[in-house]
């Protein structure tokens, strides 16, 4: 945010002549720079990738794996996640672990809209991305189709060594502001009704 | 054979005293080539029969209640369904499989009142294939959601035509005309199907007087990933990777019980050394299965420590599936005829090591949890079942052995090495969430003491058979001459292709029976593939046992059946 003032003042056409008009433009700079407010976005980036806290909505084989993952040896509080929790309002990262079936596509939706922003998706595992192998009648072929998907793990299950690498893309995902326009955009499918 | 003959001298009065009267002369005795007795007769006659079969106690257990649909092998049949029970004596070990034609649009009379177990059963074949059973207290779909339409197992409807479903259902519980509420006012409570308790994908509905529950209902279907239609759409060996997300938590024993039907099917005996080492697999898969529902179990009822602490040995054994083929929970490791490869240099003795590990960590569970106050009081005298209401049930496996029932099947119709390993079967007493507890643990000893007896005495020779038509050959000879790739292109073009015939075929797994019913109409792929899931009857009997209870137990029984997903709603 802070670089686009930055990248004018080092054209020099538009240098200013004057001691006065350096510093005055100087100033003018600093309070249109948005130094103060970029910090401040870094500090709470910060913050919110180190203590993400995890709702894992696992369903299958890949939830066995999720449970790995905050089990001892691969430790997901190493990463600032371990408060799991499974209230949808109390978590900011869902963790999708498995096979969404059509029948459970509405109760996903449901709990997606229950977390408050912001909110980041992880999809773990082929069959949450894709359907998996299971091209089949009642299984829904990948949770894009009904939620935004920030980072997709693939697997079958994915190992734990991929869910950290993806918890970490995550991260820096926040870290660096990168921009989710499919979350902003995100609305309910069509065939899926409020619950209220 | 001998007891098919029994079977119909028994019957013949019968029909005397005009029970089948003339219809008699349609039934059909016959063993199969692969040794199952089968009794093919009139679906009018089927409740008489079976309630005789019950009542003469010759059949204690209905394990298994399934159709397939001839439409695409007509061939001399005049009736388009088969409704198949699958009968079974824990008395004599006696197996029977009673099939009734039944043709479209037909509907056959229902047989909760002789077995309860067949209710969720008959409701599966309605959803599956549309056949009516009259008489049904509640026939309604159990696996698909309200809004499908059609029957997804006929032939005529497509593997991959998805149904979108708009909405969860709300709050429902079963008709049931001597239910009255008494004019109180009950809270309805929603339990799941996201809940941490229910293990991701059931949901239970409750009414509470207080914290009493006064009616209480299930509904499944949440992961029915259509599991017996993608194998009716792959070849043998590709379904190999399907059964292994049947019971997750375990998945080399369902590898290893879809194989053995197979193999029966063909014919084919597999050598020592994949005896073996697939015994080997199924007992670690035993132990770590035990692990889960213990350590999930003792979360839910607030002992986090058991949970991490048994993780770690549940690691353990990971590391030994990775160190064996690669992967680590879903290990895919067997084949038809044997097992993919050999167990790498050293690895049965890193089994004995981990086995003498996880030893120490079975007593520490104990340390921890059998004598733990608050354990006892939460789970003694809790979601408690008689032998016979286990029975009446279908239960199998570690449920039935804790309600006192002496029936584990590595004993009882022993397979691969079982007969030649020492081991025995513990049981409980009351069937209540402790016993199971016990039984279970104790069957984790029983476990590392079998893996130890295996492990000193692997036979050797070659890990799998070397026929051409039904096992891949070696890499080596896929590229170093020109007749392993033949063999190799052969099979993977035309796949192994079991002879034209129907088996039904068991295993002891983690949960209890684990079932697997196959038709083969000669070519490369399943005509029909059915899992006898075992904790689908065990299920059955949630809504019963825990009504009258607290809502608090709710949680507690559900950890003790080790529902898994997966199996459940396949």
């Amino acid at each position: 945010m802070a670089s686009a003032p930055l990248a004018q003042q080092a054209n020099p056409s538009s240098l200013p002549q004057t001691a006065e008009d350096v510093r005055s433009k100087q100033l003018e700079d600093a309070s249109r720079s948005f130094a103060f407010t970029s910090r401040l976005d870094a500090l709470v980036a910060w913050g919110r990738k180190n203590s993400l806290w995890p709702m894992p909505y696992g369903t299958a084989c890949c939830g066995i794996e999720l449970m790995s993952v905050v089990g001892p040896k691969y430790d997901l509080a190493r990463f600032g996640a371990e408060v799991v929790r499974f209230s949808p309002r109390q978590a900011d990262l869902l963790v999708v672990a498995g096979t969404i079936t059509e029948k459970m596509a509405p109760v996903l939706v449901h709990i997606y809209e229950q977390m408050l922003e912001p909110k980041y998706v992880l999809s773990m595992g082929a069959c949450a991305s894709s359907g998996g192998f299971y091209r089949a009648y009642h299984v829904l072929q990948g949770i894009e189709q009904v939620i935004p998907v920030d980072v997709f793990v693939p697997g079958c299950p994915p190992t734990p060594e991929a869910v950290l690498d993806g918890v970490m893309s995550l991260q820096k995902m926040i870290a660096d502001g990168h921009p989710r326009p499919w979350t902003k955009q995100w609305q309910r499918p069509t065939w899926i009704k409020p619950i209220f | 054979m001998a007891q098919l003959e029994t079977l119909k001298s028994e019957l013949a009065p019968l029909a005397d005293r005009s029970l089948f009267g003339d219809r008699f002369a349609a039934f059909k005795f016959f063993t199969t080539p692969v040794g199952d007795d089968v009794l093919d007769l009139p679906k009018d006659d089927i409740v008489p029969v079976l309630r005789f079969l019950r009542e003469t106690g010759k059949f204690d257990f209905l394990m298994d209640l399934t159709a397939v649909d001839y439409l695409t092998l007509m061939a001399g049949r005049q009736k388009r369904f088969s409704v198949i029970y699958h009968l079974y004596s824990s008395r004599t070990q006696n197996r029977l499989r009673l099939s009734a034609a039944v043709g479209e649009g037909e509907a056959i009379e229902s047989v909760v009142g002789v077995w309860p177990s067949a209710n969720w059963f008959e409701r599966e074949v309605y959803d599956m294939y549309g056949i009516r059973f009259q008489g049904h207290p509640n026939l309604t779909r159990i696996l698909t959601h309200h809004e499908f339409v059609g029957h997804p197992l006929r032939k005529d409807y497509d593997a991959d035509k998805q149904q979108h479903c708009s909405s969860a259902l709300p709050l429902f519980f079963d008709p049931d005309p001597n239910y009255s509420s008494n004019g109180k006012f009950l809270v309805p409570l929603n339990i799941g199907p996201s809940h941490p308790a229910t293990h991701g994908t059931l949901r239970v509905m409750v009414e509470l007087e207080g914290e009493t529950v006064v009616r209480a209902n299930v509904e499944l279907g949440f992961l029915h990933r259509c599991f017996e239609k993608m194998c009716e759409t792959h070849p043998y060996n590709q379904v190999i990777p399907y059964t292994d997300r049947l019971n997750y938590c375990s998945a080399p024993m369902n590898n290893v019980g879809y194989c053995k039907a197979v193999e029966r099917l063909l014919g084919v005996e597999i050598p020592p050394k994949a005896q073996a080492m697939r015994v080997i697999l199924c007992e670690l898969s035993r132990i770590i299965d035990h692990i889960v529902c213990i350590g999930a179990n003792a979360v839910d009822l607030g002992a986090l420590t058991t949970f991490f602490h048994l993780f770690t040995y549940r690691e353990m054994v990971y590391s030994l599936f990775e160190k064996l083929c690669g992967a680590r929970l879903t290990v895919s490791m067997t084949r038809v005829g044997g097992m993919a490869q050999d167990a790498p240099e050293g690895w049965y003795r890193d089994v004995l090591d981990t086995c003498a590990k996880i030893s120490v960590g079975v007593d520490e569970l104990e340390r921890l949890l059998s004598g733990n106050k608050i354990w006892i009081q939460r789970t003694q005298g809790v979601g408690a079942i008689s032998a016979e209401d286990a029975i009446k049930w279908g239960y199998t496996g570690p449920c039935l052995r804790a309600a006192g029932v002496n029936l584990d099947h590595r004993k009882a119709n022993p397979y691969y090495m079982y007969d030649q390993l020492d081991f025995d079967v513990p049981v409980g007493s009351s069937g209540d969430v402790y016993d199971r507890y016990l039984v279970r643990v104790a069957e984790m000893r029983k476990s590392l003491k079998i893996i130890n007896q295996v492990c000193k005495n692997i036979p050797s020779g070659d890990y799998t058979i070397r026929d051409k038509a039904i096992v891949l050959p070696e890499k080596k000879d896929v590229y170093g001459n020109i007749e392993g790739l033949m063999n190799h292109f052969m099979l993977v073009i035309k796949g192994l292709r079991p002879p034209v015939g129907e088996i039904y075929d068991f295993t002891e797994a983690a949960n209890g029976e684990l079932g697997f019913y196959l038709v083969s109409d000669g070519s490369g792929r399943p005509y029909r593939l059915r899992v006898r899931p075992p904790c689908f009857a065990i299920y059955q009997s949630f809504a019963p046992s825990i009504t009258g209870g607290l809502v608090a137990d709710v949680v507690s029984v559900l950890g003790s059946m080790n529902l898994i997903a997966g199996e459940l709603d396949r």
